[in-house]
This record gives C-alpha cells, sequence and structure tokens, in this order.
C-alpha cells in the first residue's frame, strides 16, 4: 500500500502560435507533397512561432491557460518545471523565464531535459515531490520552438515538427487515484540516433559546426520509427502492471504525438483500437509539448470524462520513454 | 510450416496483398506497394516471428521477399 499521498491534476492548457504552415505549403519550400507527407505521418499542418516568440513565451500562455482552469493564482505555485529541447537560452533555465511571466513568485523553477519525453518526466517528478510531502502544488509544462531547431532544407526533418506548448497544474489531494506509478526507462547508447550535434560544450559553436548544420536536428528515421513503437508499448505493458490494471481498464491512451504510423503500430501491439488518442494532424510533432497538448485537448473535447483512466506514454532522444496511468477526477 | 510461408504470411499480413502477389522476387517497395515506413514494420514483425535481431544496416538491403527468406535462412531461422 502506498501510504504516501494522492496527487491530481487540477487544471490544463495549452497554447499553439496563430501562424499555420500546411503541407501544402511546404510543397514549395522542399521538394515533398502533401500526400507524402499525410501517409507517412498522418500530418495535415503545423503552427509556427513568431520571430519575437521564445519557448517561455508560448509556455507561460499555456501555463495561464492551466492556472486558470485550475482556478488558482500563480502565487500558490512552490514549483514550475519546464520540459524542453528548444530552450530560450542555455541558462537560466526558460522554467525562470515563465516565471517572471506568470508572476509565480512563491515557486522554485527549473528545466527538465528528456526531448520529446521531458513533459511525462516532469509530470513524474513533480508528482512524486508533491506525493512525499516536500510541495502542495506544482506546474509541468511542455513548451517548444522547434521551428528554430530544424534544418529547412532538409526534407526528411522540416516537415515533421511544430511548435506549441502544454501545461498541467498538480495539486494534493483530489478524488479518486489521481496521477499514479509509472514506468520509466533510458538508453543512452543510442544518443546517436536522434540529437542535436552542435552547439553544445561537446561541438561549440564554431563555422564549422555551421557550414554542417550540426546547429539542427538530426534523425535516423528507421532506427527512431522501431525503437519508439517497441518501447512505448512495453513501457504502457509496465506501468499497467504496476498499476494492477490492464489494457481494458483504459479509457483513453494519449501516446507521444510524432506520427501516426507509430501511433498505430503502438495501438496494434496493444490491441486498444480506436481509444488512442490522436491530433499529430493539427500540430505535427511539438516535441515535449506534444503529450501536454493532448492531454489538455482530450480532457476539454469531452474524450475523457470524470472517473476515466487515462495511459500517458512518450518516446525521445536519448533514448528515453515512459508511461504512466492516472485517473481523470476534475 | 516452413521459413518461406512464414515469411510470406506476414507479408501478406503486414501489406495487405494478395497471397499471390509474394513471389520470391517481388520488391516491397515496387512491386508490393511498400514505402519506407512499410518496410521497418515488415523487419520488426520478422523480428517479433523470429526472435531475430536484424540490424539496420542488414534490414535496408532486404529489399524483396526472396531476401528476407535466404537472409533468414543463412542466420539459422526456420
Amino acid at each position: 500500500m502506498d501510504s504516501r499521498r494522492t496527487v491530481s491534476i487540477i487544471g490544463t492548457g495549452s497554447y499553439v502560435p496563430e501562424k499555420v504552415l500546411t503541407n501544402k505549403d511546404l510543397e514549395s519550400i522542399v521538394d515533398t507533397t502533401d500526400e507524402w507527407i499525410y501517409s507517412r505521418t498522418g500530418m495535415r499542418e503545423r503552427h509556427i512561432a513568431a520571430a519575437d516568440q521564445a519557448t517561455s513565451d508560448l509556455g507561460a500562455a499555456a501555463a495561464k491557460k492551466a492556472l486558470a482552469d485550475a482556478g488558482i493564482g500563480a502565487d500558490e505555485l512552490d514549483l514550475v518545471i519546464v520540459a524542453t529541447l528548444s530552450p530560450d537560452m542555455f541558462f537560466p533555465s526558460t522554467a525562470c523565464f515563465v516565471q517572471e511571466k506568470i508572476g509565480a513568485k512563491n515557486a522554485f523553477c527549473f528545466d527538465l531535459g528528456a526531448a520529446c519525453s521531458g513533459f511525462l518526466y516532469a509530470l513524474d517528478n513533480a508528482k512524486n515531490q508533491i506525493a512525499c510531502g516536500a510541495i502542495d502544488t506544482a506546474l509541468v509544462i511542455g513548451s517548444e520552438k522547434m521551428s528554430t531547431f530544424i534544418d529547412w532544407e532538409d526534407r526528411g526533418t522540416c516537415i515533421l515538427f511544430g511548435d506549441g506548448a502544454g501545461a498541467a497544474v498538480l495539486r494534493a489531494g483530489g478524488e479518486g487515484r489521481g496521477v499514479m506509478q509509472s514506468a520509466m526507462g533510458s538508453d543512452g547508447s543510442l544518443a546517436n540516433l536522434l540529437w542535436t550535434p552542435g552547439g553544445g560544450s561537446r561541438n561549440p559553436i564554431s563555422q564549422d559546426v555551421l557550414d554542417n548544420k550540426q546547429q539542427y536536428l538530426q534523425m535516423q528515421g528507421r532506427e527512431v520509427f522501431k525503437h519508439a513503437v517497441i518501447r512505448m508499448t512495453e513501457s504502457v505493458l509496465q506501468a499497467l502492471e504496476k498499476n494492477g490494471l490492464e489494457a481494458d481498464d483504459i479509457g483513453c491512451f494519449i501516446p507521444h504525438q510524432a506520427n501516426i504510423r507509430i501511433i498505430d503500430a503502438i495501438s496494434k501491439r496493444l490491441g486498444v483500437g480506436d481509444r488512442m488518442y490522436v491530433n499529430v494532424d493539427k500540430y505535427a510533432n511539438t516535441s515535449s509539448a506534444a503529450l501536454a497538448i493532448a492531454l489538455d485537448e482530450a480532457t476539454k473535447d469531452g474524450t475523457i470524462q470524470k472517473g476515466d483512466l487515462v495511459v500517458l506514454t512518450v518516446f525521445g532522444g536519448g533514448f528515453t520513454w515512459g508511461a504512466s496511468v492516472l485517473e481523470w477526477g476534475k | 510450416m516452413a521459413l518461406e510461408d512464414k515469411v510470406k504470411d506476414i507479408i501478406v499480413e503486414q501489406l495487405g496483398v494478395n497471397a499471390d502477389q509474394v513471389t520470391l522476387e517481388a520488391s516491397f517497395i515496387e512491386d508490393l506497394g511498400a514505402d519506407s515506413l512499410d518496410t521497418v514494420e515488415l523487419v520488426m514483425a520478422f523480428e517479433e516471428e523470429f526472435g531475430a535481431e536484424i540490424p539496420d544496416e542488414d534490414a535496408e538491403k532486404l529489399t524483396s521477399v526472396g531476401g528476407v527468406i535466404s537472409y533468414l535462412s543463412e542466420k539459422g531461422f526456420e
């Protein structure tokens, strides 16, 4: 019996920038077609942030909506975590910029790096801090301005990503089981299959780095696809087992929104059919924001109802992956 | 069931094609209408069925039905 405190999500919010880039628009940027993109990814369009919008601006916009949804003030937050791979700057953390924008003056703030898996890692981390009694209320955000870190001349990657942010407020207490046990994992031996190799201390910015476009995201698509399917399937099964549940008990599965073909392959393996939530058609892959945006939409559009059991699962660079289960109590 | 039949069954199921299209010479992409992600899923299905691990550098060379059968057979799967 877990003697720790129950932790519930009391509010969610999301924000995507106004500018929409359709597959058709991409046809005039790189050699591709709407049909090619849609059949291989399930994507129709993505949102792209304005030049003067940074990741913290997107995150703060989502955070304000989540706080309004929760009906609490920013000064009630004890902790703000931003999961991102596209921070405003190397330091200080994007979370500190968000803190300033939303007025979370009583919170301690940090960024969390787990690439596309970041939001679930942040949610799990905040949940555990609340469950053990260290804090009472936390804001977790997945926010990305991916458009700055992709090579707009590489048709293999630039079509896949979008900008956006999602947020959730967690608090001790609530009805039902709240956020339950997670199953998380990482494999650093496969880091080179999905990374941005330049610009950090390994390959600092130099003319050579820029000439080789190492400041942009690089991906070995085939390998990533395969590992994503295997790891998300595996972690969902592990998380279900840890919580004494079976796939049939779950009302809604929200996977990382990277590619409809990955989502379909997981769905087939788990045998969950149309209980998989999908919005990759509207936003493409927004990395750490994807799960957060999908959770917000699924709870607002009626897909998830009070008392429903929900499975969240992610996969990203690192490799990192994980799954968690929650009972929606709002 | 023989290796050849198991492989052909997987291809029929994964690609949704008719069994008579799955000849030894058939190329996944050119003849059976697969795209690059279908070929990744095919390899995953072979790995799951045979408990094999097919490295990506090998996987990229497995472009035809016959190619897969000889590869798996050389690796000792049956």
